[in-house]
């Protein structure tokens, strides 16, 4: 009875080293595969139209739930924000309240979020396919380097969309807020606009708001080429590695975050 | 090296981890031949191409083409050898994004600076040699599987190449589609002056069109020759090989314990 539990022990205490050593060795992969990645970037920016095309894929064809999701979010911010704010009397500083909330937080985590989902698991796919099938390494035999040709466009078109989709995000969040809270509910509009301009500061909101989905344009991206690249070339391997990309991005959007955010607005 | 062999291996070894998948394999592929490699699936024919294509390196021995050796080129090198030869993919591996014209003409514009008006050109010569300039337009969906493979080989030529590997061309098509891609194969050989491999297990096919033949089993050369040569073999592999026999010096079972030991052991477990 003793020498089974310390066997089950012992069992535990392998598979736990054992997914730890496979973890680590697939975070250096990762790490040396952005490093293959920006090593051989030249190509996506002088011959521009594969990045184009990437950005055509990714950014634009996101533009529809981007928009729809940031609009429906404003709308929601404008009512919830008017019910807390009117009980203290203070129901003209919906705009700033709208507006902050939209530059700071939701419009950079939210539009990302939507972004690894819709952008995210299809580049995923497609890489992953692309290797199933041999593309990758055809392409590798024919002399043309598959990180320079396919997954640096890919990976740079990501980082290029994101900042773009999350302000467009927030703009027509703050365009949602306008709708219900003075349209609607008849908030005073000169109180609205007015009090959010002179609250909103442009490097502290807005430019830490790009930065912030810069950087999650960078996590996202990368997490979303290196799944399709790292791909067991099988079905059942593509749609786990589509999984992991949609899993990770979104706990690495939330954790990355958490720690911009603690830096970006320490007792601000 | 006598200078009319394009292609030497001498002793390669390789393994996976541990697993020993060539065996000192030597091998030499004269200029201007069409040479197949054959043996029964998973054998070592295809690990064979990609190692003289130098994706995979040998565990030992020396990979020479045209006169360079495989394993020691750098990446720089290995891609300018790499556009002197022309692979097709077991299934064709077509990029599925874009249409046929532009999957053959795809290293043109990759690899050269040639105007758009010439690349139309060349592109169109050569889906004429393979006999789908009319299927240009069509995206690699809409294709047949003869008709991919025929694309592919168009691909595969796209830049003349000194080099044409096949990995096995003939699989999975119907016999129509199996003897038009065998006639391509041997006619662009020899218009285009160049060398070609072809790695397959479609034994008959593969006869009435080589020069010479290598036969592959478990990791080692077990026989070659020149088809005559073959088809008059004693050999029992190449016999049991060309005949298509069920059982021989290729086991029909995986290697196991007798059965009866087996069944017996599945009782007393029980």
């Amino acid at each position: 009875m003793l020498s089974r539990t310390f066997s089950v022990v012992v069992e535990l205490v392998r598979s736990a080293g054992h997914r730890m050593n496979n973890a680590l060795q697939t975070l250096g992969f990762a790490a040396r595969f952005f490093m293959m990645i920006l090593a051989y970037s030249g190509q996506s920016f002088r011959r521009l139209h594969l990045t184009i095309r990437e950005i055509y894929f990714s950014g634009f064809q996101s533009l529809l739930i981007i928009m729809v999701s940031g609009l429906f979010i404003g709308m929601v911010l404008g009512m919830q924000g008017y019910e807390t704010l009117q009980r203290y009397g203070s129901s003209e500083a919906l705009g700033i309240l709208v507006a902050l909330s939209l530059t700071r937080e939701l419009g950079p985590v939210v539009s990302a979020l939507l972004f690894a989902s819709r952008a995210g698991s299809s580049i995923t796919a497609e890489i992953g396919l692309m290797k199933a099938t041999e593309q990758l390494t055809a392409m590798d035999m024919m002399a043309v380097n598959p990180i320079a040709r396919v997954v640096a466009p890919r990976f740079w078109g990501g980082v290029i969309s994101m900042p773009l989709l999350a302000a467009l995000f927030s703009a027509i969040g703050v365009f949602g807020g306008y709708l219900v809270g003075v349209v609607l509910i008849g908030v005073d509009e000169g109180a609205f606009w007015s009090q959010m301009q002179g609250s909103v500061d442009f490097r502290l909101d807005i430019w830490n708001g790009i930065i912030k989905s810069f950087v999650f344009g960078v996590a996202v991206s990368l997490i979303a080429v290196f799944e399709g690249y790292d791909a067991v070339p099988t079905a059942e391997g593509v749609s786990a590695s589509i999984k992991r990309t949609v899993v990770y991005s979104a706990l690495a959007i939330l954790a990355l975050d958490f720690v911009l955010t603690s830096f970006m607005f320490r007792g601000v | 090296m006598p200078a009319d062999c394009l292609v030497k291996i001498t002793d390669v070894n390789f393994a996976y981890d541990d697993r020993s998948i060539l065996k000192g394999v030597d091998m030499e592929i004269a200029r201007g031949k069409l040479v197949a490699i054959m043996g029964n699936s998973g054998c070592g024919k295809t690990t064979l191409l990609r190692l003289i294509g130098g994706q995979l390196k040998p565990t030992s021995g020396e990979i020479l083409v045209d006169g360079q050796s495989v394993p020691q080129m750098n990446h720089d090198e290995l891609y300018a050898m790499r556009r002197r030869m022309g692979m097709l993919f077991q299934f064709g591996a077509l990029f599925t994004d874009i249409s046929v014209f532009d999957n053959v003409a795809y290293l043109m514009r990759e690899h050269t600076d040639l105007p758009e008006e010439m690349i139309r050109d060349l592109v169109l010569m050569k889906l004429n040699a393979v006999g789908l300039r009319g299927a240009h337009h069509l995206m690699p969906s809409e294709l047949s599987g003869g008709m991919a493979r025929r694309v592919a080989l168009a691909r595969a030529i796209a830049l003349d190449p000194m080099l044409i590997m096949y990995d096995e061309p003939f699989a999975g098509l119907d016999p129509i589609s199996m003897g038009v891609i065998g006639q391509l194969i041997r006619k662009l050989n020899d218009a285009l002056g160049a060398t070609t491999l072809l790695v397959t297990h479609d034994v008959q096919e593969a006869l009435m069109i080589v020069d010479y033949v290598y036969f592959v089993s478990d990791g080692q050369i077990v026989a070659q020759g020149t088809p005559e040569e073959i088809k008059a073999s004693a050999d029992p592999f190449v016999h049991q090989f060309v005949f298509g026999e069920a059982d021989g010096p290729v086991h029909f079972h995986y290697p196991a314990i007798p059965f009866e030991q087996e069944l017996l052991r599945e009782v007393a477990g029980a």
